[in-house]
């Protein structure tokens, strides 16, 4: 039987007003503005456009503000108001090399041509606490330095070891083979590469991270190398049937990451270096290269190696790392299960009842023998 | 004006200027696009706007962008993106149109009006030179802005001599 429970309408409606209130918190301090947190928290921006699986830095900023800094309660609202919006459609693929680079560097190459710049990055600091920042003045402008900008290309690594045949090539399919879309159509396996890109590209950080982090650890050690790390702006474009060609949207900020590993080959191809890709929206370098790490390891199969580590299971990492599926279904238990829970009660109650009976059936047992003797 | 027309994919002939074709209009949207809306705004206000229908009114969707595997293989889909378009008839009959990024319904509004307007030959030196050149000029300065504060934080590389040779 299933009792409906009411009664909570004035309880919760009170609780939201009081959540205003502490979002709020001591009015004599200054509201933030969602200009503050688009410009200053712009990590936490990312993250939340990233797993919301929507660029829009002002909605992100505004959902940080009414998650009170809860990003995967951010990312929530994202993915909710996303929901309310019609699909023009598909934007033609993005050229990353044709990036506005910020940032790009090389682990496996010191000369690139293009160089390595390392752009805003906390690597090399120190971490330790900036006091400066909390003080009062912390609204002066620091100069930075400016350099020549001599113009050159930044061609990707990958195209460069590409260039010589050691490098596995991408694989391409006809423009006509269907893209797959997550957001159009429930997960199912097994799943193909365009398909565990977007779950991943949307997936969480900290799942991304420990699993990237394991298979470095030896469960399913894939021997990987940043070859290449790269964010800046790129251009979006649109191909509009009503203009008959492809209008520029605009641009948006990404993280790229080619991470290159060990080898495949067999009698018919000759040993090349293998790799994951990582791509993200914002700057957000960690889940690019956890992205990439994964990436790798889940082509296992394609690439004949052993499956013997959590981070190869396609289906175990797939359906995992979606935190705003996972949140709702941890977080759901915080709901009334008050007649689930008496069915519960009423078992455990009868399985104790029993096993009293059957104890003091066994004590009877034990003791008439003695009475005997 | 030249016989030469644009197909789109279906073969159909979408717009009768051969500037579609060209490729200077993508270059006078794409521009509108980049601008803020209180930009374009600033512009639009200066206009003598001709009244004009809306042929579709502004309207906010999404696009969902597309990554290369590897950056050069097979598309997959990376996320959505917000997007605002909008299309409207000027009394003298040409047509613009706006898309761009974010949800500005009032930049897709202005934006069109004023890709309307360049289309039409009386005022295409003014928009171009009122409106596109400065609005192109400040987003290749800013661009230029980036490009040196990130040439600075480039590594020079060198090899540490050991003293005993």
């Amino acid at each position: 039987m299933y009792v409906a429970v009411k009664g909570g309408e004035k309880a919760i409606r009170n609780a939201h007003k009081l959540t205003a209130k502490r979002r709020r918190g001591d009015t004599s301090v200054p509201a933030l503005t969602l200009e503050q947190i688009a410009q200053q928290l712009a990590h936490s921006v990312a993250r939340v456009m990233g797993e919301g699986s929507l660029y829009d830095e002002t909605l992100a900023a505004l959902a940080i503000k009414q998650a009170r800094g809860d990003l995967i309660e951010a990312a929530f609202l994202m993915r909710a108001y996303r929901t309310t919006l019609p699909r023009f459609g598909y934007s033609t693929p993005v050229d990353t090399g044709a990036m506005l680079v910020e940032r790009r560097i090389s682990a496996t190459y010191k000369d690139l041509p293009g160089g390595q710049v390392l752009g805003p990055t906390f690597d090399y600091s120190h971490r330790l606490l900036d006091f400066a920042l909390a003080a009062e003045d912390d609204g002066a402008e620091q100069p930075v330095e400016m350099a020549e900008n001599d113009d050159q290309a930044m061609p990707r690594v990958t195209d460069l070891l590409g260039d010589e045949g050691l490098m596995e090539p991408d694989p391409v399919s006809d423009e006509e083979t269907p893209v797959g879309d997550l957001t159009r159509e429930p997960l199912s396996f097994p799943a193909d590469r365009d398909l565990r890109l977007q779950n991943l590209a949307r997936g969480d950080e900290g799942f991304l991270l420990a699993l990237a982090y394991s298979t470095q650890r030896g469960y399913g050690r894939t021997h990987p190398f940043a070859g290449e790390i790269r964010y800046g702006e790129i251009e979006v474009e649109f191909f509009a049937e009503e203009l008959g060609f492809a209008v520029t949207l605009g641009t948006i900020k990404v993280t790229e990451c080619q991470m290159v590993n060990q080898f495949a080959g067999s009698a018919q191809a000759a040993p090349t270096f293998t790799r994951g890709y990582g791509l993200v929206f914002g700057q957000a370098e960690r889940k690019a290269m956890s992205m990439s790490m994964v990436d790798r390891s889940l082509r296992w199969q394609e690439l004949g190696e052993e499956p013997m580590a959590p981070a190869q299971d396609v289906e175990f990492v797939l359906s995992h790392s979606d935190n705003i599926q996972a949140t709702g279904f941890v977080e759901h238990l915080k709901l009334p299960h008050y007649v689930d829970f008496q069915a519960e009660l009423d078992l455990v109650r009868r399985m104790r009842a029993e096993w009293f009976e059957k104890r003091q059936q066994q004590e009877q047992g034990e003791a008439a023998p003695e009475a005997a003797q | 004006m030249s016989e030469t027309t644009v197909k789109d994919r279906t073969g159909k002939v979408p717009d009768a200027f051969p500037e579609n074709a060209s490729g200077v209009r993508k270059k006078i949207m794409a521009t509108l696009a980049a601008a803020t809306p209180e930009a374009v705004a600033g512009k639009y206000e200066n206009l003598a706007v001709p009244s004009f229908d809306l042929v579709r009114q502004p309207e906010t969707g999404l696009v969902m962008v597309r990554g290369r595997m590897g950056g050069t293989g097979s598309p997959f889909n990376l996320g959505e993106i917000t997007v605002t378009r909008c299309v409207v008839r000027l009394e003298t009959g040409e047509t613009g149109s706006a898309y761009s990024l974010g949800r500005s319904k009032k930049k897709a509004l202005h934006s069109a009006v004023i890709d309307a307007l360049w289309q039409r030959l009386e005022t295409r030196a003014l928009i171009e030179n009122d409106i596109i050149a400065p609005l192109a000029a400040a987003q290749q300065t800013a661009k230029e802005t980036v490009r040196q504060e990130t040439a600075a934080t480039k590594v020079d590389f060198f090899t540490m001599v050991r003293g005993d040779d």
